[in-house]
């Protein structure tokens, strides 16, 4: 995992940034030009959802762009707790947002249906990549 | 947020992904195909070999090099390649004095038709401040080291304008066919955190 800790300890290393690429079958996988696009199947799921969502024009993207820059901001400003910095999760914040702020689905349902998932027996994996039709 | 205590310090985005999409899909909103759609498109079709095809035209055919450098979004389009974050897109040539190298420092402004979704060093906090702050030192860090009279031009793309560098020919490709030419293009070329060579 050429990208695991910190943002700063990564770049005292320069030389793993891209030559762990290219050592490591994995992320060679997707394309000849880059590592993988995603880490994780959710990061995908995260960034589908806001590609379809304004695709539909659900909400512009420029609105989406708007609560992104917050939420990475949001994150940069906060030094109470410092917490890894995922892209992903900040593009998951600002969707999240998003939708809540429309009126689309309420914060209650997601927290609600989170919990209901915790309950969920073992061996209900979603590591793998399938398409969320239970 | 809620009052609710999390069992760990860090929710699981896994489950509030699922639990979005879970909820969105019933309500009619979006359909989860049309998301598996754009995954699979992004993952797997648009990418820097794209963009690779801009530069190689660029560099056989003065007449597009001269469109492409005035219009650079109408000019991708003539090849095929449009789409979201592909408007206002604007292409920055590098030359034996400057080069040129885009960041988006507020989030990860890109210009998806002709390089796919951004690399995650793109859209580090280390890239996106230090490429401005000291762009000389983290490009030597990240293996391209300037001459010191190359002058560094950092261009921070946004909503506005997208930039794309479009990097030197190398020498010795004289005869070099548009096809081979596209082979060598890399996306850390065309973002100006590298130069085209030949391997």
């Amino acid at each position: 995992m050429p990208w695991s800790g910190s943002a700063s300890s990564r770049w005292r290393e320069p030389v793993s940034l891209f030559d762990n690429l290219s050592l490591d079958p994995v992320t060679s996988l997707p394309r000849s030009n880059g590592e993988l696009v995603f880490k994780e199947p959710w990061e995908s799921r995260a960034f589908g959802m806001a590609a379809a969502l304004a695709e539909l024009g659900v909400f512009d993207w420029a609105d989406f762009q708007a609560g992104l820059i917050a939420a990475i901001a949001d994150h940069e400003r906060s030094d109470d707790a410092p917490q890894e910095y995922v892209y992903y999760e900040r593009w998951l914040a600002a969707l999240e947002s998003l939708v809540v702020e429309r009126g689309l689905v309420a914060v209650q349902d997601i927290d609600e249906l989170v919990a209901d998932f915790c309950q969920r027996p073992q061996g209900h994996d979603h590591g793998d990549d399938h398409g969320h039709e239970h | 947020m809620t009052n609710q205590p999390h069992p760990q310090d860090r929710p699981s985005p896994e489950l509030r992904v699922e639990a979005l999409e879970t909820l969105l899909v019933e309500r009619g909103l979006v359909k989860s195909e049309m998301l598996d759609g754009f995954i699979d498109r992004y993952a797997n079709d648009v990418g820097p070999m794209n963009g690779a095809r801009v530069v190689a035209k660029a560099w056989v055919d003065p007449d597009y090099h001269q469109r492409l450098i005035e219009s650079g979004t109408e000019a991708i389009n003539e090849l095929g390649f449009s789409g979201p974050q592909g408007e206002h897109i604007v292409v920055v040539e590098n030359s034996p004095t400057v080069h040129n190298v885009v960041v988006c420092t507020l989030c990860s402004c890109y210009p998806w038709p002709v390089l796919g979704l951004p690399p995650n060093w793109y859209k580090d906090p280390a890239y996106r401040s230090r490429i401005v702050r000291e762009p000389r030192t983290l490009l030597a860090e990240m293996g391209l080291d300037l001459a010191p009279d190359v002058q560094i031009q950092v261009w921070d793309s946004s909503a506005e304008n997208r930039y794309f560098v479009l990097p030197m020919r190398p020498e010795g490709t004289e005869d070099f066919s548009e096809e081979k030419l596209a082979s060598l293009v890399t996306r850390d070329a065309m973002v100006g955190v590298g130069i085209v060579t030949v391997a």
